[in-house]
């Protein structure tokens, strides 16, 4: 049965394309977020959230129509369900929310009010700050675990790993135009942590596998590592994607960004803990082998 | 079975039937946060202002008029507390309109009377294209209350010199935009001993006030100078209106009559009620959600999760046949144990929340794939079924370990920083670890050494 199969695919004969692959990946991310930026919703941005339920669907060309000819041309709106519109606006006064539901009550007096939120640019600032300060604070965190669990080495490659399954995140949702909003870095913190279990996974074998180095040479070593795990990483990763895929597609609008981030994040971080953390290890060890 | 084994299944037990007591009956064990059964949350910033400065004292009060203010409303488990040394956070769970909420919380409510000195005229209303017949008409209408405007208000530029002169004096507009100058409050807000909602004889909503003592004489004194003339009526600034006195009225009662609907008016008598706020305050942050949305959350929560649950259980009984029966029923094992958590530390579920769960259901059953992955590979190099079982749980352990402190430590961050819905995010999964790694190395463990003592372990070849 393919249970019990064992993997025998020599990934470090791929680990430079691997490597560049990674690199174009990360360096196309990192030009989409400083050109592009991020889509910052109300919570960073400061500003004004809408979300009703009409009661027959509108078209939203109409709708953006209609809040543009009243001065909201910043307004971002987006449609779910059949029913469903949410909109953003970026200005800022306390009339806003209640001229944006007029707008809307014109066109359908029996709308239902589902969701307001009105975000200060004080508080907008503020937990920009701190959902950046909280991102640092996590890495630290974790840096100072793996180099307390692991040889320093295999610490600088896992956070490697998780610094390169959050910037190509990043990229996508730059890409995409999806919005950031609070639960969005929840989703990236949770990514950085389950992005380590994978890599750690692949590292403790390598750590076991040590003593087979030179019987295996370092590649050699690292290519049976890594096989070794490849069905725990992929199963674990499958089931992890499952729920939240599932999430994604009946979670609901309010949602659906944190789990697409989540989504994209075990993609992203099952490809690097089976490759950019063993090949980074890799490269390392021949270009500079370890003393001693 | 050995001995060990029977302890760790006895444990087993123990804890499955405390959860069960714990958890069930589902219904109102679990608290639900405002994004869940639906409310407003509202971030308030005091702001002092130089005759009023911001003082503990003064933060103290405002906390004391916001809470009369929402339990006279009639909210039910209200949270109302001060963040820092000047931020106030209401929580108002089950509130249905929102927009009547962050009036009732925002507004300063600073009632005065005061006696009109000087009044303009009225603003007329601005010329409709229809009324006329032709262009031109319509143009010199249009002119013409252009020209009563300008007039207005060069006159209230006039006033607010005067005002600067008498800085008791004060310069208001009323809704239609007439503009009035007004003397020194007479009575204020302060002199109230109660406030009601009724209704006039023309079958308006007004608010009728009965004054304390000195609000009484004061008020005698105020009609009694005033006959003949107007007394303004001016609320956070606003002039409600400005009726004549007509005598003089002694027994300390007045009403307030407006262009008020029922509920506004019913909010205007709380808040007078229950004081004006002692330093203003700007609403920072406002986050409401109706109850349609909320419950609608639930369902799609459930809905996602049974879904996620379903797939990830009848995949490991795809993949991993008997074993992952042993993995099935831990990951029920460790959703029970983890609402258990929730209800037992009292812990808000929130819509991340339900995400959390929902995420926990994967990261459930890792331990154990680590775990059955590790036992094949032990029996793969010859150990007997029993003694691949017991390494391969023994060398997936600190893996397992190491795994999830890294998201442990993700959600202890998540928790510090977070607020409302994230710290319920940051709960559910810390819980979730927990509970995943106790079903995975203990429940797990028990099923698996019974599953293999009844079948003598000839099905893990």
């Amino acid at each position: 049965m393919f249970a019990k199969r064992t993997f025998n695919i020599n990934f470090m004969q791929y680990k430079k394309v691997a490597m560049l692959l990674s690199t174009v990946l990360i360096v196309l991310s990192v030009a989409l977020l400083l050109v592009r930026g991020l889509n910052l919703g109300i919570d960073f941005s400061g500003g004004v959230l809408v979300q009703v339920e009409l009661s027959q669907p509108l078209a939203v060309g109409e709708l953006r129509e209609l809040l543009r000819n009243e001065g909201f041309s910043g307004s971002t709106i987006q449609a779910y369900g059949d029913k469903g519109i949410i909109i953003r606006v970026a200005a800022d006064s306390d009339e806003t929310q209640l001229q944006v539901l007029q707008i809307l009550k014109q066109k359908d007096a029996t709308l239902e009010l589902l969701r307001l939120e009105k975000v200060g640019p004080v508080v907008g600032k503020q937990l920009r700050q701190e959902a950046i300060f909280a991102t640092l604070i996590a890495l630290v965190g974790i840096l100072i675990y793996i180099t307390f669990r692991f040889r320093f080495r295999f610490a600088v490659v896992s956070v490697v790993a998780l610094m390169h399954d959050t910037l190509i995140t990043l990229g996508i949702f730059s890409l995409l135009g999806r919005e950031i909003s609070l639960p969005f870095v929840a989703a990236i913190l949770t990514l950085v942590g389950y992005s380590l279990n994978d890599t750690i996974v692949v590292l403790d074998r390598v750590r076991e596998n040590w003593k087979d180095n030179r019987a295996l040479g370092l590649d050699g070593m690292l290519n049976k590592s890594v096989n070794q795990t490849l069905s725990r990483t992929i199963n674990t990763s499958l089931t992890t994607f499952l729920p939240v895929c599932a999430l994604f597609l009946f979670g609901g609008p309010v949602i659906a960004n944190f789990s697409l981030a989540l989504l994209v994040g075990i993609i992203v971080g099952t490809y690097s803990s089976i490759y950019v953390a063993a090949a980074l290890l890799s490269e390392w060890y021949v270009r500079y082998p370890a003393k001693s | 079975m050995l001995r060990r084994e029977r302890w760790r299944l006895l444990l087993v037990f123990a804890v499955v039937v405390a959860a069960l007591i714990t958890v069930f009956p589902v219904k109102g064990r679990i608290r639900l946060g405002l994004d869940l059964k639906g409310g407003a949350h509202i971030v308030l910033q005091a702001k002092g202002t130089p005759e009023n400065p911001l003082t503990g004292d003064s933060v103290e009060r405002l906390l004391a008029v916001l809470r009369n203010r929402v339990d006279q409303y009639g909210v039910t488990e209200p949270v109302i507390q001060r963040v820092g040394g000047d931020r106030i956070i209401v929580d108002l769970p089950g509130v249905e309109d929102p927009q009547a909420a962050l009036e009732l919380i925002g507004k300063t409510a600073l009632l005065e009377f005061r006696p009109v000195l000087s009044v303009s005229s009225q603003v007329p209303a601005a010329p409709y294209r229809e009324n006329y017949e032709s262009d031109e008409a319509y143009q010199r209408a249009q002119q013409r209350w252009q020209e009563a405007k300008d007039e207005i208000d060069a006159l209230a530029v006039r006033m607010e010199e005067q005002q600067k002169e008498e800085p008791s004096l004060y310069v208001g507009r009323d809704e239609r935009g007439t503009v009035y100058l007004l003397g020194a409050p007479a009575v204020t807000g302060r002199d109230l001993q109660d406030a009601r909602t009724n209704y006039d004889n023309l079958g308006r909503s007004v608010v009728t006030l009965k004054f304390n003592s000195e609000g009484t004489r004061l008020f005698d004194a105020a009609t009694r100078e005033n006959v003949g003339k107007q007394l303004a009526i001016v609320l956070d600034g606003a002039v409600i209106s400005a009726p004549v006195v007509q005598e003089r009225i002694s027994g300390g009662e007045a009403q307030i009559s407006g262009k008020f609907s029922p509920p506004e008016a019913q909010r205007l008598s709380i808040m007078l009620r229950a004081g004006a706020l002692p330093v203003p305050v700007e609403i920072l942050e406002n986050r409401s959600v109706g109850p349609t949305l909320g419950s609608d959350s639930i369902a799609s929560g459930l809905r996602a999760g049974l879904i996620g649950a379903g797939l990830v259980v009848l995949f490991m009984l795809l993949y991993y046949r008997i074993l992952g029966v042993a993995a099935d029923i831990a990951l029920g094992v460790s959703m029970l144990l983890l609402f258990a958590g929730l209800v037992s530390l009292h812990a808000t579920l929130t819509l991340p929340g339900i995400a959390g769960i929902i995420l926990t259901i994967g990261m459930a059953v890792d331990g154990n794939i680590l775990i059955f992955e590790r036992i094949r590979e032990e029996r793969r190099s010859g150990k007997t079924p029993l003694a691949a079982i017991d390494s391969g749980f023994r060398k997936a352990l600190t893996t397992i370990l190491d795994a999830n402190i890294t998201t442990l430590i993700a959600a202890a961050v998540l928790y510090y920083f977070g607020s409302g819905p994230i710290r319920g995010f940051a709960v559910t999964l810390s819980i979730g670890i927990v509970t995943s790694v106790f079903s995975a190395i203990v429940v797990t463990r028990v099923l698996v050494s019974v599953f293999a003592g009844t079948r003598r372990g000839s099905w893990l070849a």
